[in-house]
């Protein structure tokens, strides 16, 4: 399987005034054809900054180092119009705020429209009837393109963003916090419109949320992400249930299953605060806050050392136990 | 921050005593807007029943869960409790008196804790600032111990685990994080001693790892102080952690209520099954999903409320049972149908769907 996306340490850092805030400090990810995959973290832990990262659409003295591949092609040496014509039918995105994103005073089928006859993909009747399509797809009867955001709920709004990402047939669709701003019960027909999509139509994606519970049931493997890195990687469903990092695990803890007796009366959480990105602890960048820390915490910054089949973890315990094995496998 | 680790299980509310809140059959209804010449034309406005008919105890020391849909009346029943929101209909008493037309007293008892931490504060006044004037608003110059203003202060502070206190006396909103601005919304409730405390969404706003510490904070205060704790909230894994009962709210009434335990592992009503099918986790998205959008406040069915996304109608199970006609066309009431657990539902009251009693 060939990789849709290819990071190699790649470091984003953002100008400000009072100097560069390294929001993503060196993380190595990779898509595969037909894959999803989820990146979960806190807010300022660097997920959505990546999402920027990969359509460009952060500021524009943002400073991005590493190694950025769409296709095989480096996204970040692109001329503008090579990026105009990537952007949506190389990779698209579903955004957050699904009622925002759309423009109130265009009806929502010209929108999805004007996406496909911007890059040329068809003509302006033809455009019509794929848009058709792509709402049926989506879910919603081909009539309400001629509707105005306002006159679509919540739900129908985020399809309609979904339609949107799907117009040009892109290689790579991220999903940025999808579901965040919906009710949950339309947040899971969302989620299961997207799953079933995704697998129709076989397309990579990247599923960005803090909520691991819907990660777990959307994607085929997991990065979690604090404070600008990867700190732990694997099958969504392994890491999920028997996480490895510390991090991870009061992560998860936070989304308690219904019935597990262990939560019952005893909500758990981390102590602390997600850290200043203009201030990343020495060490581990998650020792101040970890129960688990011990003395070389604080000094030594651990590596995603090998945790099991298939998985890494960023943490000293997870390199301690498998000290041997280590060397071999990285 | 603090640094508690212990365990506080949920503790039997003290029987004996009575309600400490009583809200009966409570009416909240907003008024939609109509146009000049649609008024002209004679074009009524729609009515919204948010809360239509919501009656239910909350009993000293216990932690109640509302949970539902946006749109199910879940924040209005909070805010009518608060007397933020005049009822149309309905009485609502403290400790069995109708609450006064005068709500400065009451609200010493009763107090708020919104979703929105960063909203609930005055971004230009300190923390000291806002903490005090919930005592000054009161008239408080002296604690019941006759500590001072500023002793009452840092004491709220550092039940709501900003410690030590003195450090965010002079700070601002806008130099905390997330976090710990929630916690200086509850030491801003906490300041007053109240006895109960209205917490709306309290930790959604908040990040994935801080909302358990927020949690833990209110199930500590509930320990110590022996607090009686509301939660609003649309997460039924929440109500999970914290809740001694739950109540499942639909387009305005209470469907199903009873002991934590027994709504969310033994539901009754055919829509507290829905909403806990949709809580993610592991297993995928194979599960039933209730199609359709949120209801409409004002176009409330008739029958049962819910029976037009109810699947045992829709299933047909309902004509089978021969109850397809009341489900579509006879209000109903919650009807006790186990101990202390009430709900809604022709086919619920029809047959014991629980598994039998293992003991």
């Amino acid at each position: 399987m060939s990789d849709v996306l290819t990071l190699e340490d790649l470091r984003i850092t953002y100008h400000t005034a009072s100097g560069g805030i390294p929001a993503v400090r060196g993380v190595n990810l990779n898509v595969k054809k037909g894959e999803v995959v989820g990146l979960a973290g806190e807010s300022g832990c660097g997920k959505s900054t990546i999402a920027g990262a990969v359509l460009r659409l952060l500021p524009a003295k943002t400073k991005i180092e590493g190694t950025l591949l769409l296709e095989g092609e480096d996204v970040l040496s692109m001329k503008p119009g090579r990026l105009r014509a990537v952007r949506w039918t190389g990779a698209s995105i579903v955004f957050q705020g699904a009622m925002h994103a759309l423009n109130p005073v265009k009806r929502v089928g010209d929108q999805v429209a004007e996406a496909i006859t911007v890059h040329n993909q068809a003509g302006e009747k033809e455009a019509r009837v794929r848009v058709g399509a792509l709402l049926e797809q989506v879910g919603l009867p081909p009539r309400r393109m001629s509707d105005f955001p306002h006159e679509l709920s919540g739900g129908q709004k985020q399809r309609v963003m979904i339609a949107m990402a799907l117009a040009c047939s892109p290689s790579l669709i991220i999903a940025d916090e999808p579901t965040t701003a919906l009710d949950v019960m339309v947040q899971a027909q969302v989620l299961k419109l997207m799953k079933e999509l995704q697998r129709d139509l076989g397309l990579s994606m990247i599923f960005i949320t803090h909520d691991l519970s819907v990660l777990v049931e959307t994607s085929d493997r997991l990065a979690i992400m604090y404070a600008g890195k990867i700190v732990e990687e694997g099958p969504a469903n392994t890491v999920f249930h028997d996480p490895k990092h510390p991090y991870t695990e009061a992560l998860a803890a936070s989304f308690p299953e219904i019935g597990d007796t262990r939560f019952r009366g005893n909500p758990t959480g981390l102590g602390g605060d997600p850290p200043d990105p203009a201030d990343v602890p020495s060490g581990c960048s998650f020792h101040p806050r970890c129960p688990k820390a011990f003395e070389d915490c604080s000094s030594i910054e651990p590596e995603l050392y090998f945790a099991g089949e298939g998985r890494r973890a960023a943490c000293l315990l997870v390199s301690g136990a498998k000290a041997g094995v280590t060397e071999a496998t990285t | 921050m603090s640094t508690e680790t212990d365990v506080n299980l949920p503790q039997p509310p003290s029987p004996g005593d009575g309600p400490v809140i009583e809200v009966d059959d409570l009416h909240v209804t907003f008024a939609g807007r109509v146009g000049v010449f649609e008024g002209l034309r004679g074009k009524k406005a729609t009515q919204s029943r948010a809360v239509d008919g919501v009656s239910f105890q909350l009993r000293r020391g216990e932690v109640l869960a509302l949970a539902g849909e946006s749109g199910c009346g879940k924040t209005t029943t909070a805010r009518a409790i608060m007397g933020l929101q005049p009822p149309n209909a309905g009485v609502i008493s403290f400790k069995g008196k109708p609450l006064p037309r005068n709500l400065k007293p009451y609200r010493r008892k009763v107090q708020m804790v919104f979703q929105d931490p960063t909203g609930s504060l005055n971004p230009r006044q300190t923390i000291y600032e806002i903490i005090a004037e919930a005592l000054r608003i009161h008239g408080i110059d002296r604690g019941s111990e006759g500590e001072t203003e500023e002793r009452l202060v840092a004491k709220a502070l550092s039940r709501a685990g900003l410690r030590p206190p003195e450090r965010f006396f002079l700070r601002y909103p806008h130099e905390l994080s997330g976090g710990q601005r929630q916690r200086v919304v509850i030491a801003g409730a906490l300041v007053l001693e109240p006895e109960v405390i209205v917490a709306d969404e309290p930790v959604s706003n908040l990040d994935a790892s801080v909302r358990g510490e927020i949690l833990q904070l209110l199930m500590k205060l509930r320990a110590e102080l022996g607090l009686t704790i509301i939660i609003v909230t649309h997460d039924l894994g929440l109500a999970w952690t914290v809740a001694d009962r739950v109540a499942i709210m639909y387009l305005g009434r209470i469907v199903e209520i009873g002991p934590a335990e027994d709504v969310l592992l033994n539901p009754f009503h055919p829509y507290t099954k829905a909403l806990l099918d949709v809580v993610p986790e592991a297993g995928g998205l194979e599960r039933p999903i209730l199609a359709g959008e949120p209801p409409d406040p004002t176009r409330i069915p008739p029958g049962c409320r819910f029976h037009p996304r109810c699947p045992v109608v829709a299933s047909g199970k309902a004509a089978e049972l021969g109850i397809e006609a009341r489900c579509k066309g006879e209000d109903l009431a919650l009807e006790m149908l186990a101990h202390e657990h009430e709900a809604a539902c022709y086919q619920a009251s029809l047959e014991d769907t629980r598994p039998a009693p293992t003991s």
